[in-house]
């Protein structure tokens, strides 16, 4: 199961590349850009020989994967240096961050959705209604700001930007991982009624076993399945947010790499840029599928 | 009788408005003996599993009880929380209908019998595991010291309900309720299942409820057997001497409707009509429009409780 | 059961514990339309449409004299002026409206060519099967195996920004899930009865499809274009806001918001009002979506 897993990863991995590749490519000529408005027919023929762009499509996408494999993204035409350097640069702050989203919603989601599993008041349920439709609304970049209104503006508690301290983490780590966290309250709650109405659940309350035993222990591991699979989908989409979210706090992560690429035409750290946060998205996947496998003794043996 | 372990007094189980309650156990009256094997039998809807939930203290939320249960001596329903999980842990046990989906799929049969023993006030990592181990032995599970570390996926229906009787007769309880435990096995293995309730009885001096629509098993396991009809008890007496000349003609019919073997051919007889609706019950007796001996005083009153030995039957027919 | 009549209801004034479940309801199990919800649907729709006959103000008529000024209602506030104006000057409530239109047209745009282009594939896929369901299969799964925004800056860093951009954009991160529905909604019909009758009683194919298979799969259709309107809204005004999206001289609220970055420390309705048009407008379309797909599916919900 883990192999085809692989394979098909790999496969939506090549497509990818190729996505990337005729995208920068669909821009036509990058010399333009890099050279300097004096460049001379020369060195526009040298800067074509040197990027290769001279040789004909194949050929060229053939060389990208290759260079690919060698983790040779090409040099950053802002910057001079490897493209990938750039990425790897921005790369640990926007893991930290994400990484914390992910923690804080991951806990934060499954504690309040097991609440509201276990809770028989008519108030929870809803509230966590409508706490999970507001959060499925709220664009993580507009509460950000809203939270640097409130939080560093009307009452400084946090910094509104920069990066370094514990303090930096609270508001963009807060900000990111709403989304992530409505969405799991929703589903912890729906995957833990459903477990306390097993059979086994019964059977241990029958049994005398204590209620915290059988709802944490018990009906919270069988839930859980379900909900790391889903916790590893929302990796994808707090990356997706990490973006905008860096934006608003000015976090020095990949988010700011990608979008001043964007705004530089900088394709080879586009590329890689896509590229490296696609291959974390995968690899987290992968993580997560295997993690479930070992999660479940069904699927183990 | 006094001494009894289980002692039921007017009990109903009723759903529903007030006003117009509908009752799934209706007005019964029942006490248990200590280390007595009790059969419950009757057909589905009849209210034996409500019997044994409302006995659990295990009652769907919407439900509310009527009358009476007490437990050596104390009244159930007035227990706290805690004091009831002490029960449950200690004296009172029961296993469920389906042993396939009973155990916890995500632990192995040693983590969730030596949690139960934990619970149940042991300590000391090799104190647990003896007795989960001597848990095991004590059902004829084969290679126990195995099974203690697989997973419940990994054991048969029948390895499961004897991992399920370990687990509920570990500590020695003092009554047992087994909500049809062999109606989900292979036919093979039913008999040996249910040899090890018995055995639970002459070891600990468990009291045994059973409840079944399987008469034959009944019939086997049983000192006494108690016939139910449409949430009342209809007919109860020692086991051998129903199965011989039961007395009210529901247990009759029921005795009837097993298949025989006359000579060459099997034959059975179905009982005619249909279990009535418990929110239509007629005043009089429950059984009267499926009852070949009925009289018009059947219809109008209800039966009155005609004892004779051991015996006691709800009907006005009863000699 | 018998009818059984419950007691006769006391009149009295509904608690707050008796409205509780009848709110909790209509967020969850009800079926019954989400009136307000609908309302602001309608209220966005028409702003979108005639934003400049209603608006009070053109969308970039500055006031020079009147920067950042607050809503009416505080002290320092001005009437003309409801919700305040930004750092030029210019009436907020005027730009939101106009922001409607911007959010509603690249969003619906986007939606009616994803929705088409992924029924047509879908169908093809569906109904055609072999090789083509495998290829276009194949690409709907890395399609939706990716972070959308991560395609999206991939293309804007191609395209590069602006309105006919950005819906080309939601088109090509959304047209897989049409495709996937439809694919899957003509799986489930070619097995039905009356699509095999059809076939023997010597029905072209694109009779079926028109006939059978389309009315079949618009009630989901239908669901998922609604859900669509706020993931497309929050899309766009997230490309907005990092500069890579709407490009001034239009107007769009996530480009309102990328503006009022700069303002937060002294004028929070600049920052407040488009965010909140957002936030709204997309619940109002999701309840809207949530209500259909319960109508439609009752069993999606149990």
């Amino acid at each position: 199961m883990i192999l085809s897993r692989l394979a098909q990863a790999a496969v939506t991995f090549l497509l990818l590349t190729f996505l990337v590749f005729v995208l920068a490519r669909l821009t036509g000529d990058p010399a333009p850009l890099v050279l300097s408005a004096d460049a001379t027919l020369d060195d526009f023929a040298f800067f074509r020989r040197q990027y290769g762009l001279d040789r004909n499509f194949v050929l060229q996408y053939l060389t990208f994967l290759s260079n690919l494999f060698s983790l040779d993204f090409g040099n950053s035409f802002r910057y001079r240096v490897p493209a990938l350097d750039v990425v790897l640069a921005g790369i640990g702050p926007t893991l930290k961050l994400t990484g914390l989203s992910m923690l804080i919603s991951g806990f934060v989601g499954v504690a309040l959705g097991t609440f509201a599993a276990v809770s028989k008041s008519r108030v929870v349920d809803f509230t966590v209604n409508l706490v999970a439709s507001i959060g499925q609304a709220v664009p993580s970049f507009w509460l950000g700001l809203m939270m640097i209104i409130l939080f560093s503006i009307t009452f400084p508690v946090f910094p509104s930007s920069g990066y370094g301290t514990a303090a930096h983490y609270v508001l963009p780590a807060v900000t990111l991982s709403f989304f992530a966290t409505s969405s799991i309250i929703r589903l912890t709650r729906v995957n833990m009624q459903e477990a306390l109405k097993s059979d086994f659940v019964h059977m241990e309350r029958v049994l005398g076993l204590s209620e915290r035993r059988v709802v944490l222990r018990h009906a919270l591991r069988n839930a859980s399945l379900p909900i790391v699979t889903y916790v590893g989908l929302q990796f994808g989409l707090l990356l997706s947010g990490a973006i905008v979210t860096e934006r608003v706090f000015s976090w020095p992560g990949l988010g700011q790499v990608i979008v001043g690429a964007i705004l530089n035409r900088d394709y080879p750290v586009i590329q890689a840029t896509v590229l490296v946060t696609a291959i974390l998205f995968m690899l987290v996947n992968l993580v997560v599928d295997i993690l479930v496998v070992i999660m479940d003794p069904r699927l183990r043996s | 009788m006094t001494g009894a372990l289980v002692s039921m007094r007017n009990v109903s189980v009723a759903f529903g408005p007030a006003s117009q309650p509908v009752r799934a156990v209706n007005r019964i009256d029942l006490e248990i003996e200590p280390a007595q094997i009790v059969g419950l039998v009757g057909e589905s809807g009849s209210g034996k599993t409500t019997l044994c939930n409302a006995l659990m203290r295990g009652l769907h939320s919407a439900a509310r009880l009527e009358g009476s249960i007490a437990f050596a001596g104390r009244d159930l329903y007035a227990l706290s929380a805690a004091e009831l999980r002490r029960l449950r842990l200690s004296d009172m046990t029961m296993i469920l209908q389906n042993p396939m989906t009973a155990l916890d799929p995500m632990f192995t049969v040693g983590d969730q019998l030596q949690e139960l023993i934990g619970e149940r006030g042991v300590s000391g990592r090799q104190d647990i595991a003896g007795l989960a181990l001597a848990a095991l032995k004590r059902v004829h599970l084969s290679a126990p010291a195995m099974r203690l570390k697989q997973y419940p996926h990994e054991l048969s229906g029948g390895m499961k309900q004897r991992v399920l009787i370990a687990m509920a007769t570990a500590s020695k309880p003092r009554l047992l309720i087994a909500d049809e435990p062999t109606s989900a096995l292979d036919a093979s293995i039913q008999d040996e299942i249910l040899f090890l309730l018995r055995e639970a009885r002459d070891r600990d001096g468990t009291a045994v409820l059973i409840v079944s629509h399987d008469l034959g098993a009944i019939r086997r396991v049983s000192d006494r057997t108690v016939v139910m009809y449409a949430g009342r008890i209809v007919e109860d007496g020692p086991t051998a001497q129903i199965f011989r000349e039961p007395r009210h003609p529901y247990t009759r019919a029921l005795l009837d409707s097993l298949p025989r073997i006359e000579g060459d051919e099997v034959t059975m007889k179905a009982i005619g009509g249909q279990i009535p609706k418990l929110d239509s019950l007629p005043a009089g007796c429950a059984f009267a429009d499926r009852c070949p001996i009925a009289t018009p005083q059947c219809l109008a009153e209800p039966p009155p409780e005609r004892v004779t030995g051991q015996n006691r039957t709800f009907c006005w027919e009863a000699q | 059961m018998t009818e059984t009549t419950p007691p006769a209801a006391k009149a009295s004034r509904p608690s707050f514990a008796a409205i509780m479940p009848r709110l909790a309801r209509a967020l969850t199990h009800d079926s019954r339309p989400p009136l307000m919800a609908l309302g602001f649907c309608a209220l966005v729709i028409v702003c979108a449409v005639f934003g400049e006959s209603i608006a009070p103000f053109a969308k970039d008529q500055a006031h020079f004299t009147s920067t950042l000024m607050p809503p009416a209602w505080t002290e320092q506030g001005n009437w003309p002026f409801i919700l305040g104006t930004d750092h030029l000057g210019r009436d907020m409530l005027s730009r939101l409206i106009a922001g409607a239109r911007i959010s509603l047209m690249t969003a619906g745009a986007a939606i009616f060519v994803a929705g088409i282009l992924g029924t047509l594939l879908g169908l093809i896929a569906g109904y055609v099967g072999g090789w083509l369901d495998i290829v276009i299969s194949r690409l709907v799964d890395a399609f939706l195996a990716l972070p959308f925004i991560l395609m999206a800056l991939a293309l804007v860093a191609a395209l590069g920004a602006g309105t006919a951009n950005i819906i080309l954009v939601m088109i090509v991160t959304n047209w897989a899930r049409y495709a996937r529905l439809v694919r899957s909604e003509v799986m489930s019909v070619k097995k039905l009865d009356y699509v095999t009758l059809a076939r023997v009683a010597g029905v072209s194919h694109p009779l079926i499809i028109l006939r059978h298979i389309i009315p079949n799969a618009m009630q989901s259709i239908l669901v998922l274009a609604l859900l669509d309107v706020g993931r497309s809204i929050i899309l766009e005004s997230s490309l907005s806001f990092l500069g890579l999206g709407i490009q001034p001289p239009d107007v769009s609220w996530g480009l309102m918001l990328a503006d009022a970055r700069s303002y937060l420390m002294f004028a929070w309705w600049t920052a407040a009002f488009p965010g909140l048009a957002i936030v709204a407008t997309v619940m109002s379309f999701n309840s809207t979506g949530d209500w259909l797909k319960r109508r439609f599916d009752p069993r999606a919900f149990l």
